[in-house]
């Protein structure tokens, strides 16, 4: 039986190692984002940034602005003084100040909510996102982005980041194609790689405060889309010990019992 | 085996777990009792309601959702008020002594902080059924002809006069309940508004708009 | 009370079911290890029950406020989340716990003579967790629960003349939609729960009936002692009562753990996809069912064209063995005709269709252990090498097979289901020989501890 189980440890662990290998947003890797919710001034200043940046179009429509304000510090007086634009009560959703059928028109797609976003794709890929838009005259806004290609959303912050320029390379390879008559044939291809960042043009912040910046937004979307993460450790801890306790007794009571059989 | 001695360390370790068990359990309920208590949602929609009363004439009522109850606003003339004090003989309670009724800025002769305006809730304290208005003093209501005007309640025949007292010999014990509200008047616009649900109005308003 | 108790107790059994089948239960008193997850599947299924009934109440089965609902109650609701991650990480332990509840009756044999209905209605019983767990994972209407939902009820459309009809009327619409949710919402909360209970009250009472088997496999009502109760039996209140108590809370430590620090257990317990609300356009990148269905889904989407060559093969040697091993001339045609019809059916009938057959076979195979398994011992412990291997071989098949399901079908994942997949299938066909001619030992007349 120990052989099994080992074989079966054996066989486990490469299995969960693979599945959480590297993360790919788009043509480049994810850049790595520290995570602090109890940098209760980093949460400010990204929700901060949020209400006056993203929730022009966007909605975080799950999400209460008193709610917010209780879990961050920030009393329903100043919320009501400085974050409610889009709504008259602070017991309101977060909804977007543009209507989003308007939005739609404009941008050809709605803007999704971003209450979740945070959880369906990752905190590393919203912050490398917004770090990753550059100036395309071929595109419909005159931006795209190396995460998303393509999207419909403009460059907001680029008053702040200044304007980035996509620099790419083109890698020639072969690869091996099979003809409609079954005949294999070797194709040489070309792939455009993306090879950097290059800055056309300086925005109002330097690099490193644009990305501190954009740490805090991050960090304060990760708190959105998951308000109890704020509690939900400390009460773990609680209730772990409480069951440690709890273990003693009933393993001692069960100890006891079990004299007679032994 | 010592009988004693087994049974007491037994004894003294089922306690242990036991009450562990129960204190554990307690907690672990706790959660899912505190969850059905009205949630942020239920507290958001239960918010203050303002409402502009500038444009309510003298004898007539205003209806207003607060908390998903009916909440009426009543702009009494002289008359109405005359008949108030007329009717003390008719009410159970006419110096609303209960408690809770009614907030201590509303406990006077016409329950009101202004004599013009009444504040009610519109549910009546015997089951909760809402009563009609019959302002109109008079046989017309169909209420006897001593009808002084007020409200009579359709399921149980109770009657509140233009205060929202209860009459005696009705099933409701208690007067109608006053809510929490105050004044948000504007001298220079004219804007005269009613908040319910608040006792005062915070700093900033007051300095916003008085 | 003691007046109270009486009065009771002549006009319901209580005494009697107490003592039948709490205190003068006899329960063999070498249980190990493996015997803690039965407990704990019954008490996962309280947590899902409770945790259920409170999500219910904040809950909308409506396409257009499902989603909404669910993160209602998750930031709303005062420790809703709380309860939501019970019941998600729930529906993942239930998994768990059953797993590893099945696997013992592989170790130990519990499946064999006399148990062998005890193993049937334990196996119905875990066809209808898995209907539970399908239907419910469609209520949060994120996603991945539109895409799986379709995927799978897809998979009844494979079947010729009436799947199409039947694919329709599951959904009751074209596709998955309000009507579905709602009735999934129906069934997840009350038909297959009602259902459930009844079947785990009906295991219990047959296991009381025919008496629980042990890691040695032997049966302990062979030796009675002088009162006349099982001289290796100890009566299950409070003895095992009180171990199962410290087995629930090592459980309850571990479930804990996963609902505070970790409920979405990297995209295992909650995906991420299901974050995102259903989108009727737009398909996630890849569809991906929560870990405890994949090692069946990894099998629906292995059988292709390709390992058709395989598994008539397959067929045809298994075939040979069993006219080889089958006395008489009627029961020899039989096997013939059996096999062959299998053979022209897998090039007959279309891949698609065979996927699901074979996705339904990897389930009711495990119907048929208690006739499969020819082994004179039931416990590993005296069993020879060769089902030793075989076991082995099977539960690498298993996880390997659920890894994969996780996985995109491609390259050399498909061969490895593949292989997978037949290795799994294998386990069973090749059962009636390997644990016929295995070596064994022989079996101890009491049981032993270890």
């Amino acid at each position: 039986m120990k052989k099994i189980l080992a074989l079966l440890f054996l066989t486990v662990v490469p299995v969960t190692g693979l599945a959480a290998g590297g993360a790919a947003c788009g043509m480049v890797q994810c850049d790595a984002v520290d995570i602090d919710l109890g940098d209760e001034e980093s949460l400010q200043n990204g929700a901060r940034i949020f209400v006056n940046f993203c929730l022009s179009c966007h909605s975080a429509a799950y999400m209460r602005y008193n709610r917010m304000g209780q879990d961050l510090g920030i009393s329903d007086e100043l919320v009501e003084e400085n974050l409610l634009f889009a709504a008259d009560k602070v017991g309101d959703l977060m909804k977007a100040v543009m209507p989003a059928d308007d939005a739609k028109v404009w941008f050809g797609t709605a803007p999704p909510d971003l209450t979740l976003t945070a959880r369906s794709r990752s905190p590393e890929w919203i912050y490398t996102y917004l770090r990753s838009f550059y100036r395309d005259e071929t595109s419909f806004s005159g931006w795209n982005n190396a995460v998303f290609e393509h999207v419909a959303m403009p460059h907001v912050l680029y008053e702040w980041q200044g304007e980035q320029r996509a620099l790419f390379r083109f890698e020639k390879s072969t690869v091996t194609v099979e003809q409609d008559d079954g005949a294999k044939v070797d194709k040489e291809i070309e792939t455009k790689v993306f090879d950097g960042f290059e800055i056309s043009k300086a925005g109002t912040m330097t690099e490193a405060r644009y990305d501190a910046a954009i740490r805090d937004l991050t960090n304060f979307m990760v708190y959105l889309a998951e308000p109890a993460k704020l509690v939900r450790y400390r009460i773990g801890i609680f209730v772990l010990l409480f069951l440690f306790i709890l273990f003693v007794a009933a393993y001692l009571m069960k100890k006891e019992y079990w004299k007679d059989v032994h | 085996m010592s009988d004693d001695g087994v049974n007491r360390t037994r004894r003294r370790l089922i306690g242990i777990t036991t009450g562990l068990g129960v204190v554990g359990t307690a907690f672990a309920a706790a959660p899912f009792v505190l969850s059905m208590t009205p949630s942020a949602r239920a507290r958001a929609a239960g918010a203050p309601v303002e409402i502009d009363i500038s444009k309510l004439e003298p004898g007539q009522m205003l209806t207003v959702e607060w908390r998903g109850k009916p909440v009426w606003i009543v702009r009494r003339t002289l008359e109405m008020l005359n008949a108030i004090d007329q009717s003390n003989k008719l009410v159970a309670d006419p110096s609303s002594a209960v408690e809770g009724q009614q907030p201590a800025y509303a406990k006077n002769k016409f329950r009101s902080i202004k004599p013009e305006y009444v504040v009610l809730v519109g549910i009546c304290t015997h089951l909760g059924c809402s009563p009609l208005a019959k302002l109109q003093a008079g046989p017309e209501a169909g209420l006897g002809s001593n009808w002084p005007g007020g409200f009579f309640c359709p399921c149980h025949g109770s009657k509140f006069d233009l205060a929202g007292r209860v009459f005696k010999n009705v099933p409701a014990p208690t007067n109608l309940e006053v809510p929490p509200h105050a004044y948000l008047a504007d001298e220079r616009t004219g804007v005269n508004r009613i908040i319910i649900g608040v006792d005062r109005i915070g700093k900033q308003r007051r300095e916003g708009v008085a | 009370m003691q007046k109270l108790l009486e009065w009771v107790d002549d006009r319901f059994p209580l005494i009697k079911t107490w003592e039948e089948h709490l205190a003068k239960y006899y329960a063999p008193k070498n249980f190990n290890f493996w015997y803690y997850f039965g407990s704990l599947a019954l008490l996962v299924l309280v947590i899902q029950i409770v945790s259920g009934i409170f999500l219910t109440m904040h809950y909308k089965p409506d396409a257009g406020l499902a989603f909404a609902s669910v993160e209602y109650i998750m930031r709303d609701v005062s420790w809703g989340w709380l309860i939501r991650y019970m019941h998600s990480t729930g529906a993942s332990f239930f998994f768990i716990m059953v797993y590893l509840h099945m696997f013992r009756a592989l170790l130990y044999g519990s499946y064999r003579g006399p148990r062998e209905l005890l193993w049937i209605i334990g196996m119905v019983l875990f066809i209808a967790l898995m209907a539970e767990a399908f239907m419910g994972y469609l209520l949060p209407w994120g996603n991945m629960s539109y895409w799986g939902a379709q995927v799978i009820i897809s998979v009844f459309s494979a079947i010729p003349l009436i799947g199409d009809g039947l694919a329709e009327w599951l959904r009751g619409d074209f596709v998955v939609s309000d009507a579905t949710l709602n009735r999934f919402f129906a069934f997840h909360v009350i038909a297959l729960p009602l259902i459930l209970v009844a079947l785990v009250f009906v295991h219990i009472v047959a296991l009381h009936k025919v008496g629980s088997n042990n890691p040695d496999g032997i049966d302990i009502k062979k030796n009675k002692g002088p009162d006349g109760n099982p001289a290796d039996g100890i009566p299950f209140h409070p003895y095992y009562t009180v171990k199962d108590i410290v087995g629930a809370v090592v459980f309850l430590m571990a479930f804990s753990a996963v609902v505070f620090f970790a409920p979405e257990m990297g995209g295992w317990f909650l995906e991420h996809d299901n974050f995102a609300p259903a989108n009727i356009l737009q398909t996630p990148p890849e569809i991906v069912p929560l870990w405890y269905f994949t090692p069946f889904y990894s099998i629906l989407r292995a059988t292709t064209e390709s390992i058709m060559p395989v598994l008539s093969v397959m067929v045809a040697l298994l075939g040979l063995l069993s006219v080889f091993t089958v006395r008489g001339v009627v029961a020899k045609s039989v096997m013939i005709a059996i096999a062959a019809v299998l053979v022209i059916g897998l090039y007959a009938l279309e891949a698609k269709l065979w996927g699901v057959i074979l996705m339904g076979a990897s389930l009711v195979l495990f119907f048929f252990l208690p006739w499969l398994d020819r082994s004179p011992v039931k416990s590993i412990r005296y069993r020879g090498w060769m089902y030793k291997t075989a076991l082995t071989i099977f539960v690498i098949s298993f996880v390997v097979l659920g890894y994969l399901g996780t996985q995109p079908a491609e390259g050399p994942k498909v061969l490895m289901a593949q292989v997978g997949m037949v290795l799994y299938l294998l386990f069973f066909l090749l059962m009636p020989w390997y644990s016929k001619y295995d070596r064994t030992k022989p079996e101890p007349d009491r049981v032993t501890m270890k």
